[in-house]
């Protein structure tokens, strides 16, 4: 028997819930650079959103009269728009309202796709097809559709963004849950579990569900992107942020009919737009490729 | 514990497990009775579908429900039977009175928690010990296992262990608790001969180090021979014959048993024959003949056979046997016929 020294180290030292399926995840996801390039998008942008004031030269929302419609320059880096407000400064402000949407509307998705994907995934009967139909019923809605007609009801707003986005999500979240969950409760190690005096609770929070994140991990990355695309439509569309709150969307609309004259007004919001989802993506390609164990 | 009464610590009675699907019912166990003496181990063997992990998880009401469901039955342990209490009060105990050990050492531990941790699991489920308290156990049911360096390897994960290993933590993660049947589902179905020994071997011991009783399931009867000190054979979900080791390899009373002994090599005798096997195979659970379940299979099978099914009866005692010819084989008055 070891002494006891040695044994407190081990109590203090380790911290024995680490996993390897996480550890060789980040191991894989490091060496693909595709990957490695998204999750710099996305931090810097992060990084961007929240530093956002110490950024922009300029008030997102001044007017400054007499530099109306300025192409891109030394005093405005992408120029100024129709109001005379600094693009630069716009597209800076702009990414807060994206990220915030992208993180949280999609956080509410898992939650509510979680819940009801372990509902119907470990307890199944009369709840699974109950759920999994509901599920149908939201697929049956083209995403952006849905998403104008819940705007329409609830308003403009970015409380209502997140709410719109956050409720038509949660379907895909509730089907992959539920379909890792049924490849994993029938497993031995679950029925182990089970013998030795596990309860549910027990069993679906630290059985069931460290061994199907990561199949949710990867889809909620790539749907942040998708996310901000639908925000930037809403906006688009007159239904999401309202002016004078600068949104990349809007930024979008209020250039559509200076493309001619004013190119650079649609091309920075437009750019910011792409390059985010694109860094969502990759990350998102990245992460499904690292937690695959068949790539090892 | 009240075993001093009958000296059984596990008696079940009349046990049917059924499995509802859309083909029909399958009666997986249907009337399984026997009992287990304190610190025996009691073997219970059959083919690939005749019930016995059925029988296992029964005892524990792990049948996944539904499409299973246990019909009818008891099963005391310690005089309490275990299909009327709650289920929170059966999860005390699961893991804590009664253990499982599984077949599949490979897919038995969750890859995502170093073995250390699930140990330590089954320990934290079912008492409340402080961390450094919790670590020693573990390192001492690691010792007990027989595991070197368990220092060291509390850290691993399942997949640095090998087979065998793994075998051996399952085993420690079983008895955690000091429970007092230790119910194996074929242990050693997934390992290599050499290991196999050695496993049996590491049960045997803790079986004594933790005063427990075994109840082993496999379908190699040299395990039953060598470890078992009575056997139960299952057909097609019904007890055919229960006794002691002895009785069952020198002396059954049961076509089918006959059939099985005479279908393995034996080195203890003289005269070398080549092996026998029991021609047709099993019926479908679903649609079990009239009768006699074996009687298809059967070269003495008779017009009763065909009419009436024979109950589990003592032929003699401690022998039971369930063929209406059984005391036409013990007065010897049949001849094994070809």
């Amino acid at each position: 028997m070891e002494n006891i020294s040695e044994i407190d180290e081990l109590t203090t030292e380790k911290k024995y819930s680490r996993s390897s399926l996480y550890k060789d995840a980040w191991r894989r996801l490091r060496r693909n650079k595709l990957a490695m390039l998204g999750l710099a998008i996305v931090i810097i942008l992060i990084l961007i959103a929240i530093f956002a004031p110490l950024i922009a030269p300029y008030d997102p929302i001044e007017r400054i009269k007499k530099d109306s419609s300025l192409s891109p320059g030394k005093a405005y880096f992408f120029g100024t728009d129709l109001l005379g407000r600094d693009i630069f400064s716009r597209v800076i402000y702009g990414s807060r309202i994206s990220i915030e949407v992208g993180i949280v509307a999609v956080g509410i998705s898992v939650v509510i796709g979680l819940f009801f994907g372990a509902l119907s995934g470990y307890f199944g009967g009369i709840s699974d097809i109950a759920i999994m139909r509901m599920a149908d019923i939201f697929f049956a809605f083209p995403y952006i559709l849905g998403a104008i007609a819940i705007m329409t009801v609830l308003g403009p707003g970015i409380v209502n963004i997140f709410i719109a986005i956050g409720i038509l999500g949660w379907a895909s979240f509730a089907r992959i849950f539920r379909g890792s969950i049924l490849s994993i409760k029938n497993k031995e190690y679950i029925e182990a579990a089970r013998a030795l005096g596990a309860n549910n609770y027990r069993i679906i929070t630290k059985h069931i569900f460290p061994n199907s994140m990561a199949p949710i991990i990867v889809y909620a990355t790539m749907n942040v992107g998708v996310a901000i695309i639908v925000e930037a439509a809403l906006s688009f569309l007159g239904l999401g942020v309202q002016p004078p709150t600068p949104s990349w969307g809007k930024m979008l609309a209020e250039s559509l009919d200076y493309i001619d004259i004013a190119p650079w007004m649609m091309l920075f919001p437009g750019l910011a737009i792409v390059i985010t989802v694109l860094g969502f993506v990759l990350l998102g390609d990245g992460l499904r490729d690292a937690f695959d164990p068949k790539l090892k | 514990m009240d075993i001093s009464k009958n000296n059984k610590i596990l008696e079940v009675k009349n046990l049917k497990t059924f499995f509802y699907t859309d083909a029909g019912v399958v009666k997986a166990v249907d009337g399984i009775s026997f009992d287990l003496k304190f610190g025996e181990t009691l073997g219970i063997v059959g083919e690939t579908g005749s019930g016995k992990s059925v029988t296992a998880l029964s005892i524990l009401r792990l049948i996944p429900q539904p499409p299973g469901k246990i019909v009818d039955g008891e099963i005391l342990f310690d005089g309490k039977d275990l299909l009327k209490v709650s289920n929170r009060e059966l999860q005390n105990y699961r893991g804590n009175r009664i253990s499982m050990i599984f077949q599949d050492p490979m897919t038995s531990l969750n890859p995502v928690y170093t073995i250390g941790n699930q140990i330590m699991e089954s320990i934290t489920i079912h008492r409340k010990l402080k961390k450094k308290d919790i670590i020693k156990e573990s390192l001492k049911l690691l010792e007990m296992v027989e595991i070197p360096e368990p220092m060291k390897r509390l850290n691993n994960y399942p997949h640095e262990f090998s087979g065998g290993m793994r075998q051996r933590v399952m085993i420690a993660m079983a008895i955690a608790n000091s429970p007092s049947i230790l119910i194996a589902d074929e242990p050693t179905t997934a390992l290599d001969v050499t290991i196999q020994a050695q496993i049996l071997e590491l049960m045997e011991s803790v079986k004594i180090k933790t005063n427990s009783s075994i109840i082993i399931i496999t379908h190699d009867l040299g395990v039953v021979a060598k470890y078992a000190s009575r056997v139960m054979v299952m057909y097609a979900g019904k007890p055919v014959e229960f006794s002691t080791v002895n009785n069952i390899f020198y002396r059954p009373l049961h076509p089918y048993t006959m059939g099985l002994m005479e279908s393995i090599t034996r080195l203890d005798e003289e005269k070398k024959e080549e092996l026998k096997p029991i021609k047709g195979s099993p019926p479908s659970l679903m649609d079990l003949p009239e009768g006699c379940i074996f009687r298809v299979r059967c070269k003495y099978a008779i017009d009763k056979c065909r009419k009436k099914y024979p109950p589990l009866i003592e032929a003699i005692k401690g022998h039971k046997v369930a063929c209406h010819r059984a005391y036409e084989f013990l007065k010897g008055n049949l001849k094994n016929i070809d």
